[in-house]
């Protein structure tokens, strides 16, 4: 298993490299300006002596270069270098700079980073915490009444854009009841706001449950009929009705034989969903104006901000690459039959 | 053997299983299949009943019926006197390790993320309080009693070949020292060589524990080396049931006659001169079962009667019971006579 976990590792980094170069050409040969969003009364010729100095003009190839210098060698070298406090030499080097805001990339993604992780993380595992439960009853009583309530939300989940479901919540708890009711609840989320006591637990909470549900509708639809069908899967098997004649019990045969072995898949699921977690909620994010890393990536494609475009993007290629490899590996650990050597 | 002062271990009475249709936009019960149509017999105990039949005559229904994998649609279970069929789960699962099953798919019926000492543990878990180490211990007996070496206890279903994999099976069904065991065409999915050796195994267990088998098969030569008697079923009714070498001697039923002359002779001088009975049509469906008697509609020596009632299950010589019209108000020696004209 070692052995060939280190081989994926390996491979994965021509896969990136390729996935770098891609993302990088599609991003540059879409027809977007990086000083189009500036004002129109600066003459053409400022704009050009701008667009000099972000260095677009250059040839295409040597941009991208650049890149990678800095993305792989540069940007690394500072942040080892302000953790341990060494000097590997990084001064008056030139770091990732974001064509719109003119700070570097990474330090924005570090800055959205937790607000993302906070509301769609949590919105991943209390989507998780309310499908697999839901999956596991409604496939045990197949076809019953929670069965089929349980298809219709998730058909609902499934259906229903965030933009829809985000906008008709902000209406009924944030505008229909008045706001000092005890079920009103804030609709832009607050990200400047620090927990320091209770009260101001209580508000972050408040001010998480709406983004929080409406993405946990969507994942909980998603993992709730993985796990329904994956149980059904299992559960008329045959060691399962050898489970029955060995006189185990009930919630023994449930729980031990059919829950282990359909879960099996839907591990492999919740983990190919992570890296979706770091991509943020493009759309959720901007229904309820967190500032994430779904945001960060709207405002830099709408500006035209190439680094930070490229660099968000290819650091969710990164995540996917890797979440799918953890995946593999899971199903190998889960699945006694399943050996890679 | 008919004075058996032995007492029956398994009644069953008018056992009847059927599953429902549902069908239409609403999934309303529209019908249901007949698998088992009340049948009735007894299993003596250290005895073994052959259940024979072509497929889906409700064999292996007959079999999961019998240890309430499925919840009957009516009639009685008694096994060791315990009504199984009407048992509070509870009560059912205390019941358990008397009554143990051995199932066709070796493969399918252990669980994959089992190791094979798991699995044979694990009734010993539910049913007996026992340090870990007496488990090992009777894990290993327990395999060893099958033919299978010790170490493999750690090893996982998959690594093993299909014989190993019923043995395993069997190790299962043993631990808890059952009284009877379903063998439900335990040899079925095994290559010939290995059938032979895990029904050697099969009767070497009946020698040393005493057990009591139902074994389902659709391989009569099989049935007439391991069973005692014999019952042969179709479309969910047993037509025929006697000793062993009264049935493939002098079978009674028409059916059974048609089955056993499909019985393939190695001796081809003999086999070139064989008279098969070829029965014509198909089976009926389950959920339609024809008027009057199962078989009237391919039965080779059909009356008008046939057509219209239902033959009685009924003893026409000792030991030998038959469910047909042709021997309806006959003597013991006229049935003999019946038998040849059939």
């Amino acid at each position: 298993m070692l052995t060939y976990t280190i081989r994926r590792l390996i491979l994965t980094i021509p896969t990136l490299l390729f996935i770098s170069f891609v993302i990088f050409l599609i991003v540059k040969l879409s027809p977007s300006d990086p000083t189009s969003n500036l004002p129109l009364t600066i003459p053409p010729e400022v704009r050009e002596k701008i667009r000099e100095s972000l260095g677009v003009n250059k040839p295409l190839l040597f941009q991208y270069f650049l890149w990678l210098k800095q993305f792989f060698w540069l940007e690394p070298r500072i942040y080892l270098e302000t953790a341990f406090g060494w000097d590997l030499g990084t001064a008056g080097e030139v770091r990732l700079i974001s064509y719109q805001t003119r700070s570097p990339v990474m330090d924005l993604i570090w800055q959205r980073m937790p607000q993302t992780l906070w509301v769609v993380g949590t919105a991943y595992v209390v989507g998780i915490l309310i499908a697999v439960p839901i999956g596991i009853y409604s496939a045990y009583k197949q076809y019953s009444i929670f069965d089929q309530a349980g298809t219709f939300v998730s058909m609902v989940g499934f259906s229903v854009p965030p933009f829809f479901s985000g906008v008709l919540v902000i209406v009924i708890f944030s505008v229909m009841i008045p706001n000092d009711s005890f079920w009103w609840l804030p609709s832009i989320y607050d990200t400047t706001h620090q927990v320091t006591d209770w009260e101001s637990f209580k508000f972050q909470f408040r001010q998480m449950i709406m983004p929080v549900m409406v993405l946990a509708l969507q994942i909980t639809a998603q993992i709730s009929r993985f796990a329904r069908a994956s149980m059904l899967d299992n559960l008329n098997q045959d060691y399962v009705r050898t489970a029955r004649a060995k006189g185990v019990r009930e919630r023994g045969v449930v729980m031990v034989h059919v829950l282990r072995n359909s879960m099996i898949p839907v591990v492999t699921v919740i983990a190919l969903g992570i890296p979706g977690i770091f991509g943020g909620a493009i759309i959720t994010e901007q229904v309820f104006k967190v500032n994430g890393l779904g945001q960060l990536l709207i405002i830099a494609i709408q500006g035209g901000d190439v680094p930070t475009v490229q660099t968000l993007t290819f650091i969710f290629a990164i995540l996917i690459v890797l979440f799918n490899l953890i995946a593999d590996v899971l199903y190998g650990l889960l699945d006694p039959r399943i050996r890679y050597d | 053997m008919l004075d058996d002062p032995l007492k029956p271990l398994v009644q069953v009475d008018n056992l009847k299983m059927h599953f429902p249709i549902y069908g239409g936009l609403l999934r309303r019960r529209v019908g249901e299949v007949k698998a088992v149509d009340g049948i009735s017999f007894e299993i003596k105990e250290g005895e073994t009943l052959g259940l024979v039949g072509e497929s889906g005559c409700g064999k292996s229904t007959v079999g999961r019926a019998l240890l309430r994998l499925y919840e009957l649609t009516d009639g009685t279970v008694k096994i060791d006197d315990y009504d199984i069929a009407h048992a509070s789960p509870e009560k059912l699962r205390k019941m358990r390790p008397t009554m143990q099953m051995i199932f066709q798919d070796p493969q399918a019926s252990l669980n994959p993320r089992m190791t094979v000492g798991e699995i044979i543990a694990e009734p010993l878990r539910e049913h007996l309080k026992m340090t870990k180490l007496e488990r090992e211990d009777r894990v290993g007996d327990l395999m060893d009693q099958v033919g299978l070496n010790r170490d493999f206890a750690k090893r996982y279903s998959h690594e093993f070949s299909g014989g190993q994999r019923q043995r395993i099976g069997i190790a299962r069904a043993l631990a808890l020292s059952p009284k009877f065991i379903v063998c439900d065409e335990p040899i079925a999915a095994l290559d010939v060589s290995i059938q032979a050796q895990v029904v050697n195994l099969l009767e070497e267990l009946q020698e040393t524990m005493g057990l009591t088998y139902l074994f389902i098969s659709h391989d009569l030569s099989m049935v007439r080396h391991i069973a005692d008697r014999v019952a042969v079923m179709y479309l969910g009714r047993i037509v025929e049931l006697a000793p062993r070498d009264d049935i493939y001697s002098e079978p009674l039923h028409p059916y059974t006659k048609a089955l056993l002359s499909a019985v393939p002779e190695p001796d081809p001088s003999i086999e070139s001169k064989v008279e098969r009975v070829i029965l014509t049509g198909d089976v009926p469906s389950p959920s339609n079962p024809p008027r009057g008697c199962n078989f009237c509609t391919r039965c080779p020596a059909v009356m008008d009667i046939c057509k219209r009632e239902e033959p009685t299950f009924r003893e026409v010589l000792p030991g030998r019971f038959v469910s047909c019209h042709h021997y309806n108000d006959v003597d013991e020696i006229a049935v003999k006579a019946t038998a040849e004209d059939l």
